[in-house]
């Protein structure tokens, strides 16, 4: 891999100057999504857990055992946001990449310049919205770090997965709409966010396995409130994300390279 | 040393029934300073041959060398040295103006404080000092287009490529485009252009190229293409899309040359006020009638068969 970090960068420093005009939208989005299912699923909903098992699930109350999975899906839903939005912008709308591309930026250093902000965006979504689970008191204050580091690194993962995605969209006819429905909602849904994947049938629980999201709730209940989660689970969930992100990215820097230059 | 040295210049994309050449193996030369034209008709490979120079894709084959350093080993070294004004704008459209051209002038590795006075001096290049901190999406097509120029000269290139700069301005737009380019013409900028506008080739290229179906079917200043490939003047003579074609061949013997076209028809000759009056001598009263210099329309009109205005 050439090491091409300034060039990269300086395209980061360009998202994030066109974030900064969508600043509002980000905010709202990135944080009112989250509190919506915090209030209802995580008070209303584990109100109904708590009185029905005392014990709570995992031997947590019901809001202790959702927030990791919150704040992971919180990440990953930024970086599809943030990845998905500007690649299709840049080959398909205003074309911006077409004009980068006529400098001395490669296509690969588009490609890195784009996760590298999305990447801020999804550390901003993580942390403001670690300290709302915080108020909320779904957090310890000691779960600060490796709770937004391992969301953070989920999200991120999710990015480069997203960016190969991405790179290959020739017409956005209900890309984005289909991304939201048919993926980031059944993973959502399915990974063991709102109740232990265990409690699924089997023939489900597949989703939960191949779901960066369930990887990084497991990765995130265990360092949150010590849920069991085996050295080798969370060996294979960190492996898992790994080979998801850097796969993407590997994969995307050639794909934008190839496109810019067809 | 030439900025642009291409020997055999080929690009062949696949296609069904094997390949297709886009560009079908061009020699092109041209110097320092020089503003040099590629002429031809949608499809002629004009943009192809255009990216091929720009290092933004990969020849086929043949040689191509630009600034003196190959393309295909050495793109990022020479778009560095390059200013690029796409067919579309690619400008970012929820930006201002200004952070457009800031943003594209860092993406060169250019400092904030390099490019703070650089900045200024393009907006008042480009004549677009006032609207210096408004959205681009609020910029008439004529400004984007002075905007993409500007943004272009960001790293002050030594090479300015130019596809189809004026392609859907209003007149008005194209005359402020073309003194801009003018005025780059006189600081020794190397300019290529790209059009299938005639007026534009006559304005700006000292030497330009005629381009059909990926080949160079002819090269010269336009004053040497005109000489060579038409008469000094043009008669031209409207009868109605019925009746040219029947009063054609009793025009017989006027003129060098003539050429029928679905809406008039057209004389090549050296004497053409005498030819027209030959016409109405003869009792054909066209509706219109017209004695013209001849232009680099009739050059390619010539060389192609086919009239840019047909496309």
């Amino acid at each position: 891999m050439s090491i091409s970090a300034p060039a990269s960068l300086r395209v980061a420093e360009y998202r994030l100057r066109n974030m900064w005009r969508w600043r509002g939208g980000i905010i709202a989005f990135g944080l009112g999504n989250p509190i919506l299912y915090l209030v209802s699923i995580g008070i209303g909903v584990g109100a109904l857990v708590d009185a029905n098992s005392p014990s709570g699930i995992d031997g947590v109350p019901y809001l202790v055992f959702l927030a990791p999975a919150l704040l992971a899906a919180a990440a990953i839903q930024s970086a599809q946001d943030e990845v998905s939005f500007p690649t299709l912008a840049g080959f398909l709308w205003n074309k911006v990449f077409i004009g980068m591309r006529a400098t001395s930026l490669t296509g690969g250093q588009i490609a890195e310049g784009v996760l590298l902000a999305a990447t801020v965006r999804v550390v901003f979504t993580t942390v403001v919205y670690w300290l709302v689970l915080w108020v909320f008191g779904a957090v310890d204050a000691g779960t600060a770090l490796p709770l937004v580091l391992v969301s953070t690194f989920a999200g991120i993962c999710w990015g480069g997965f997203v960016l190969a995605l991405t790179a290959r969209v020739k017409d956005d006819g209900g890309y984005i709409s289909i991304m939201w429905r048919l993926v980031i909602m059944p993973m959502f849904l399915f990974s063991g966010t709102f109740y232990p994947l265990s409690t699924l049938p089997l023939a489900l629980q597949w989703i939960g396995w191949i779901s960066p999201l369930w990887h990084a709730t497991e990765l995130g209940r265990w360092l949150s409130y010590g849920a069991p989660l085996a050295p080798w689970q969370a060996l294979v969930s960190f492996a898992y994300l790994t080979a998801l992100g850097l796969g993407g990215l590997l994969l995307g820097r050639r794909l934008f390279e190839g496109r810019l230059t067809q | 040393m030439p900025v642009i040295h291409a020997r055999a210049l080929t690009k062949a994309y696949p296609s069904a029934s094997g390949e297709v050449l886009a560009v079908a193996g061009i020699d092109l030369d041209v110097s320092p300073g020089e503003s040099f034209g590629i002429l031809g008709a949608n499809g002629a490979g004009k943009s192809t041959t255009m990216r091929m120079i720009g290092a933004t894709l990969q020849r086929t084959s043949g040689e191509l060398a630009i600034l003196g350093r190959d393309p295909s080993r050495e793109g990022p070294v020479i778009r560095a040295h390059l200013g690029v004004v796409p067919q579309q704008d690619t400008l970012d459209t929820e930006l201002t103006v200004r952070e457009n051209l800031l943003t594209y002038g860092r993406y060169f590795g250019l400092s904030r404080s390099q490019l703070r006075p650089r900045i200024e001096e393009l907006l008042d290049f480009v004549q677009l000092q006032d609207k210096r901190d408004e959205r681009v999406e609020a910029l008439s097509g004529g400004m984007k287009r002075r905007l993409t120029i500007a943004r272009s000269l960001v790293n002050d290139p030594s090479l300015l490529l130019l596809d189809e700069p004026t392609t859907g301005l209003d007149p008005q737009a194209r005359h402020i485009l073309w003194d801009r380019l003018y005025q780059l013409r006189e600081t020794g900028v190397t300019l290529v252009l790209t059009t299938h506008y005639m007026d534009e080739a006559e304005q700006l290229c000292e030497r330009l190229v005629v381009m059909d179906a990926g080949r160079i079917v002819a090269e010269g200043s336009p004053a040497e293409l005109i000489r060579q490939y038409s008469s000094r003047e043009v008669v031209e003579v409207r009868f109605g899309a019925q009746r040219n074609t029947e009063v054609l061949p009793q025009l017989q013997g006027i003129g060098d040359r003539v050429e029928l076209l679905p809406d008039r028809i057209l004389i090549y000759t050296a004497t053409g006020e005498a030819d027209l009056q030959e016409i109405v001598a003869r009792g054909h009263m066209p509706i219109t009638a017209l004695v013209r210099r001849a232009s680099l329309e009739d050059v390619f009109l010539r060389l192609t068969g086919r009239s840019l205005a047909d496309e």
